[in-house]
């Protein structure tokens, strides 16, 4: 099984969520994720300021076989994306739970964050979803 | 088998499209006629049709097509080539593909060209929802539309984006001049943010538009730029991509100028170029050039992961395959062109308009209705008689004498757009400028 670590919060859609200070969380796609989508050869960020609801398609990440959306977890606006990842989408790829961060979010209401899951949760989910 | 699905006979399978909706009896088809009658049937039928004298243009463009390239395009290889899904099978049609985008690109002056759309007006359409979605700064779906775009093809853009909450702003041309000018954009442009703006050139009147200016404009408003253009005309013009301060963001047109027989409408082949930036915005398809592990050149499908096998509903358009037939010719024709060959056929066509529209206004009844550069098209007005009574005179005479205007635009009244092209000679401009002298006489 791939990487979960376990400070991180976790969405059905493979997103990873980390909770930073002021009601800001970052979001990317789990190393799974990026191990099933192979080799990004582009990610399209959300433009900074552009609010999204829980569910909206915020990003898309396309590999050399398939083009996915990465949904906003919970609602917000958009306060930064990862600018490096015009040039190096490998980021995902090399380094999905860090360098390849793809955007950030103001979150509306905190208390939504409740409902994602932990990382053993991920890891159950993410299993039960490969039989 | 109707046993096996439960359904009593075949009219039962139909049951959900009402009744006024299906065919029925096709009255007036006969039962069925052997090969040689048919044969002689289709060749009386097109007897009929004559072999006219077309100074009609409008959108679809008579050129001379030289006999090599169709004489190409339907050899096998080519002709039977389906859209290759299994990528590198066929190298034969991605290489046609590949050298039709580089000369699209460098014709237009842009960056990327995609493997074609189907035909001019619905690649205005993919051209608007391409800089809807890729002008998420402008927050807008508002696009202005001068009146001045081929009425084609504003009717299928209306068709294709009126759904998707796309506005079309109309922008009115000037009476004198034909043309859409700066203030007319200013005052439409308002204070509201605005998606794009379309620039067509020449215009559907013929008229070459201010393109700087009108960019440069657009642009300082944060609109894109969409530009609609003729590919005969830019063997000549400045290509869209050096347009104003930056050049514009899409170019479409219609290709069928290419090497492409008018036939009836269609099948026809749509083109669109646009900046590198917005290449994941574009629908349709890129074949590249690359290497194999030989080192051996080779070519490949670049980029579809936006198309709807793959993306479903949030396909950047639903356009798939290509008109794979319709660029294979037109890239033969450039090629067989070349860069002067088809510069000259601009030249020509353009001197062959001026010297007509200077021979038909010498004509009394006959003037020019707009002042003003023109490519290889003209608007007439006539006066005393009405342009459909004219049009149906010259016909009589094998000669189709353009498209009467006032069906698209009702001000313009008595107006007729008349083309020429390399085809229309010393002899073929007098012969249509006796038979019109007669029909407005």
């Amino acid at each position: 099984m791939s990487e979960v670590p376990s400070d991180l919060k976790y969405t059905t859609a493979h997103e990873w969520v980390r909770v930073e200070d002021d009601a800001v969380v970052t979001i990317g796609i789990t190393d799974h994720a990026q191990a099933q989508l192979g080799d990004l050869v582009f990610v399209e960020v959300p433009e900074a300021g552009s609010s999204l609801g829980a569910g909206d398609a915020a990003a898309v990440v396309e590999s050399v076989k398939a083009a996915s959306d990465v949904y906003a977890p919970v609602a917000g606006e958009v306060v930064g994306a990862n600018e490096q990842l015009d040039e190096n989408p490998e980021l995902v790829n090399n380094d999905p739970f860090g360098e390849g961060w793809i955007y950030q979010l103001r979150v509306e209401n905190p208390d939504a964050l409740d409902e994602l899951m932990s990382a053993a949760d991920y890891e159950a989910f993410a299993e039960s979803e490969e039989d | 088998m109707l046993d096996a699905i439960g359904v009593d006979d075949i009219d039962g399978l139909f049951d959900e499209i009402a009744g006024g909706l299906r065919a029925g009896e096709l009255e007036g088809v006969p039962e069925g006629m052997p090969e040689m009658a048919v044969n002689r049937l289709m060749e009386r039928r097109a007897a009929q049709e004559g072999r006219p004298l077309c100074f009609l243009g409008a959108g679809a463009y008579p050129h001379h097509i030289p006999q090599a390239i169709w004489q190409l395009t339907t050899r096998g290889e080519f002709y039977s080539a389906y859209t290759p899904y299994q990528a590198e099978a066929s190298q034969g049609t991605l290489q046609v593909t590949y050298e039709f985008q580089s000369m699209m690109a460098e014709l237009t002056g842009m960056e990327v060209s995609n493997a074609s759309l189907y035909d001019g007006g619905s690649a205005l359409a993919e051209a608007i929802l391409m800089a809807v979605r890729g002008n998420r700064k402008a927050k807008s779906k508002r696009v202005i539309v001068p009146r001045a775009v081929h009425p084609h093809y504003r009717d299928a853009t209306r068709t294709i984006v009126r759904n998707q909450g796309i506005e079309l702003v109309a922008l009115d041309f000037d009476p004198k001049t034909g043309t859409t000018p700066l203030e007319q954009l200013d005052a439409v442009l308002g204070d509201d943010p605005v998606a794009a703006v379309v620039i067509p050139q020449p215009n559907f009147f013929g008229r070459l538009e201010d393109v700087d200016a009108l960019t440069d404009r657009a642009h300082e408003r944060g609109a894109q730029v969409i530009a609609v253009a003729n590919p005969t005309a830019l063997a000549l013009l400045t290509p869209p991509g050096q347009w104003g301060e930056k050049g514009v963001d899409v170019v479409v047109g219609e290709g069928q100028p290419l090497g492409i027989p008018l036939s009836a409408g269609g099948p026809y082949v749509g083109f669109l170029c646009t900046r590198k930036n917005l290449a994941r915005q574009m629908p349709g398809r890129v074949v590249g050039r690359t290497v194999d592990a030989d080192g051996k050149t080779g070519y490949v499908m670049t980029l579809r992961a936006r198309e709807q096998d793959i993306r479903r509903s949030k396909a950047t358009s639903n356009i798939c395959t290509n008109q794979g037939l319709m660029v294979t010719a037109a890239t033969l024709y450039m090629s067989i062109m070349g860069p002067e060959g088809f510069e000259r056929v601009a030249r020509h066509s353009h001197a062959n308009a001026r010297a007509l529209r200077d021979e038909l206004c010498a004509i009394d009844g006959v003037s020019a209705a707009f002042d003003g550069p023109f490519f290889h098209e003209f608007v007439l007005r006539i006066d005393g008689r009405a342009v459909t009574d004219v049009l149906g005179d010259l016909a009589g005479e094998d000669i189709l004498g353009g498209l009467a205007l006032a069906p698209y635009y009702d001000e313009l009244g008595d107006a007729l757009l008349v083309c020429a092209t390399e085809l229309h000679g010393e002899d073929e401009r007098k012969a249509f400028a006796e038979a019109l002298a007669r029909a407005v006489a």
